[in-house]
């Protein structure tokens, strides 16, 4: 259990990330039946939260409770471990042809550390009188105030803090693994240039996490303080909050949220820049053409990278900030879509003309370009503070967060699932299933996320438990359709469960290489042995992306490791 | 352990570990770790800076502090460790008494700063500046420990009969940039705190 080899500490995180997914996916759930039925009591509810639900119908504070608990394990324990920490881990120090990570007891340490952040989080549904209420975001003075700022806002609040701060440091020990693997652990011939697009994302991906969690770390830290030691970071002087005088002097409220989204926005990128290499590297394989511009591409990851740490400020247009500084906060941000632009048309060009392959693979990072494009295609008009003054507190913002993080990376991984199984487990998963599965989930967003563009520009406001005032009455019809939406799509969800066990007992054999690819993971056994390659390293002669080309055997393709 | 001194992996069996830069990779892969290692904490004291000048401005509530002046002697103490340290490395010979003595400085640096946090706990001037001043110095007491950790773990392996500089140097990487790291923030609180 307690293994230093990587591709068992990859396969620990992507059963987390596991467990996550379904606890966030349940209490997104309990959300959406409220908000479609809010008088009707959910059965059972009242048993498990007597204080937050009782009778089965939630209050609005075990709504945002919900809320909090949902938002923050799916970007922290889900959309950072899976993509990032469970593929990059299982996967990067094959495909540069290393026996392991760099220190591979740090590996360890980090998902050990991951694992414990997840279980003070979760402690917050069975400590204290309810779970944190502030958000994902956990926007002071309310998050650091204590138990005055409302149920939820004492020991729930604390356990978030303290489980973000030691999330942060795990993610450090892994980011540094990543980084030195991929600088000094290549094997021979594994130039740069040779490097596979996913191992380039996630290097990068490791790169902007290591500065992102390094301020992030700290800003847990003056945030406990306040809670705890009384200090006076984050909360101004002279705050009342539920009739009681808060005893702290001069904090800053616009500190917490400059620290966050400088953490969070970059964050945004932890989440889907691994998605971009997985699907970079699946597309050109049931293409069976090469990437095109893949040092395009590269470059554009790099943009990217620098680029998310200019625009954190186009979250806080609306938190009271010069007009100046909003232009200077926008500019940055409609300049990072060219590069996510670029990206997408490199996609578009490399299965343009191509007979695809339609596996579950390939149809889900199919996929991954459609949501990514409908999610960012609204993220324009949130650039603008002259729109986002409107939109900013509305569904809007949910339905183009959704799509282009939350929906795309799900994608991503989905992809990297159907993809690499065979390697992880040395079994095939169904095709069938597989198929059925992406229809649904991919019908199944769209209905879910699309109207809530609609919801948003009727000025829908978000993080509402229930929708009582006059005008938003006439949109419950529509909220009703969404959750319906919801259900299914989630229910859709356990075929995946279903075949991923199933595969796992019973799948097919899987062959070493069934998808007929070329990077190193491809050229030795499924699953590999403990060192990777059996005591030998590979040699590599070729880039990943030769296809279509005249390979030894008659072959489309030439590997990695393999000479011409 | 500490992030600065995770053992190099072990070399494979036949074919020789060439990296894209054509060393081997355990002679840098732990300086590399170092280095990355750096750059975080840099960030880490970077974003404590930029909050410490934004807690500052305009507030009515900000007090200077008079530093203890124990934490010039802690300077002095820390600075010499590094100078302990870069004999060792000169000299090989005498690289496990090195070790010892720089672990040993180290840790009457920490014991130094948390008499200081005492005597300024006495003064009772309370407020922002002092626990910025309080964050920053247990934040670095804690990478100095770390760093302690690390040299243990060095001199270890020498009394094992590995004789290798790798991890040495390595550590004292480390190590130095424990000393500028103080300096800077040093220099920041009387400064700013
Ligand atoms: C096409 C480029 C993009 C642009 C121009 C853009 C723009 C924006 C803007 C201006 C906001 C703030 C809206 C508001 O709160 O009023 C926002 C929110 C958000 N964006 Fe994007 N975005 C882009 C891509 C992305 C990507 C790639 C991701 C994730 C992978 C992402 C994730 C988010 C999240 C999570 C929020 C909401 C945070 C919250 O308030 O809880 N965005 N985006
Ligand atoms: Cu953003």
């Amino acid at each position: 259990m307690f293994s230093v080899d990587h591709k068992v500490i990859g396969r620990q995180y992507l059963d987390l990330a596991l467990v996550a997914v379904f606890t966030g996916m349940v209490l997104s759930w309990l959300m959406r039946f409220h908000l479609g039925w809010p008088d009707t009591p959910i059965p059972g509810l009242g048993k498990i939260a007597p204080g937050g639900a009782a009778g089965g119908v939630m209050t609005p504070e075990y709504y945002l409770a919900l809320m909090t608990m949902h938002g923050t394990i799916m970007v922290f324990f889900v959309l950072t471990t899976a993509p990032f920490a469970g593929f990059g881990n299982f996967l990067l120090p094959i495909q540069v042809g290393a026996e392991d990570m760099a220190f591979p007891r740090i590996n360890m340490m980090s998902f050990w550390v991951t694992l414990v952040a997840f279980l003070v989080l979760v402690a917050a549904f069975f400590v204290g009188d309810q779970p944190p209420l502030s958000g994902w975001t956990a926007y002071a003075p309310l998050s650091a105030v204590g138990k005055d700022a409302g149920p939820g806002q004492g020991w729930g609040q604390t356990l978030w803090a303290i489980s973000i701060g030691i999330f942060c440091i795990a993610q450090l020990l892994g980011s540094l693994n990543f980084i030195a693997t991929t600088l000094d652990l290549r094997t021979r011939g594994m130039s740069l240039a040779r490097m596979p697009m996913a191992t380039w994302a996630w290097f990068i991906t490791a790169v902007i996490a290591l500065v992102a969690f390094a301020v992030l770390m700290p800003a847990c830290i003056l945030l406990i303080l306040d809670r705890v030691a009384g200090t006076s970071f984050f909360i101004p002087g002279g705050l009342v909050i539920s009739d009681q005088l808060q005893p702290h002097t001069g904090g800053s409220p616009l500190l917490w949220q400059h620290l966050f989204w400088f953490f969070g926005h970059p964050e945004v990128y932890v989440a889907i820049l691994p998605g971009f290499g997985i699907v970079s590297q699946i597309l050109p394989v049931f293409a069976r053409k090469p990437l095109l511009g893949p040092k395009v591409f590269i470059a554009c990851l790099a943009a990217i990278a620098f680029l998310s740490y200019t625009v954190w400020g186009h979250h806080m247009f609306l938190s009271g900030m010069n007009p100046f500084s909003a232009t200077l906060f926008s500019v940055p941000t409609l300049v990072i879509t060219i590069p996510a632009a670029i990206v997408t048309l490199l996609w578009i060009g490399t299965i343009y003309g191509a007979r695809l392959r339609f596996t579950s693979a390939s149809l889900f990072a199919l996929g991954f370009v459609s949501v990514f494009v409908s999610g960012g295609i609204s993220g324009f008009f949130l650039a603008q503070p002259s729109t986002d003054i409107y939109l900013h507190g509305t569904y809007f913002v949910v339905a183009h967060f959704h799509f282009v993080m939350g929906v795309a990376a799900m994608f991503g991984i989905f992809a990297g699932t159907y993809f690499w199984f065979p390697k992880m487990f040395g079994r095939m998963m169904s095709e069938t299933l597989g198929k059925w599965h992406f229809w649904l989930t991919f019908i199944g967003v769209y209905c879910i996320f699309m109207p809530m563009h609609y919801l948003g520009l009727a000025g829908n406001v978000r993080r509402y438990s229930a929708f009582t005032d006059d005008y938003l009455q006439p949109l419950i019809p529509l909220h009703r359709f969404i959750t319906i939406a919801a259900l299914v799509t989630g229910a859709a969800q356990l075929i995946f469960l279903y075949n991923l066990i199933r595969s796992r007992l019973r799948g097919p054999q899987a062959p070493d290489n069934p998808w007929e690819a070329t990077t190193l993971e491809w050229s030795t056994s499924s699953p590999p042995p403990h060192d990777n390659f059996g005591g030998r390293r590979p040699v590599v002669t070729q880039g990943p992306n030769e296809y279509a080309v005249a390979g030894p055997g008659g072959r489309d393709y030439i590997m990695q490791a393999e000479s011409r | 352990m500490t992030t600065a001194l995770a053992p190099p992996p072990p070399a494979p069996p036949a074919v020789p570990v060439a990296t894209g830069l054509g060393r081997p990779a355990s002679s840098r892969v732990a300086e590399t770790g170092v280095w990355i290692g750096i750059g975080a904490i840099s960030m880490t004291f970077a974003a404590l800076t930029s909050a410490l000048v934004v807690r500052a401005s305009d507030a009515p509530d900000w007090h200077h502090l008079h530093l203890p002046a124990l934490l010039y002697i802690n300077t002095l103490v820390l600075l010499g460790s590094s100078l302990t340290l870069e004999t060792g490395r000169r000299h090989p010979g005498r690289a496990p008494l090195a070790l010892s003595l720089t672990t040993i400085l180290g840790g009457l640096f920490v014991m130094g700063q948390v008499i200081a946090w005492r005597q300024l706990m006495t003064q009772e001037i309370g407020g922002p500046s002092s626990a910025f001043f309080y964050v920053l110095t247990a934040l670095h007491a804690a990478h100095v420990l770390g760093g302690m950790s690390g040299l243990v773990y060095v001199r270890h392996r020498m009394r094992a009969g590995v004789v290798s500089f790798v991890p040495y140097n390595a550590a004292s990487l480390y190590w130095h940039f424990m000393a500028v790291l103080w300096l800077y923030l040093l220099t920041l609180l009387t400064l700013r705190g």
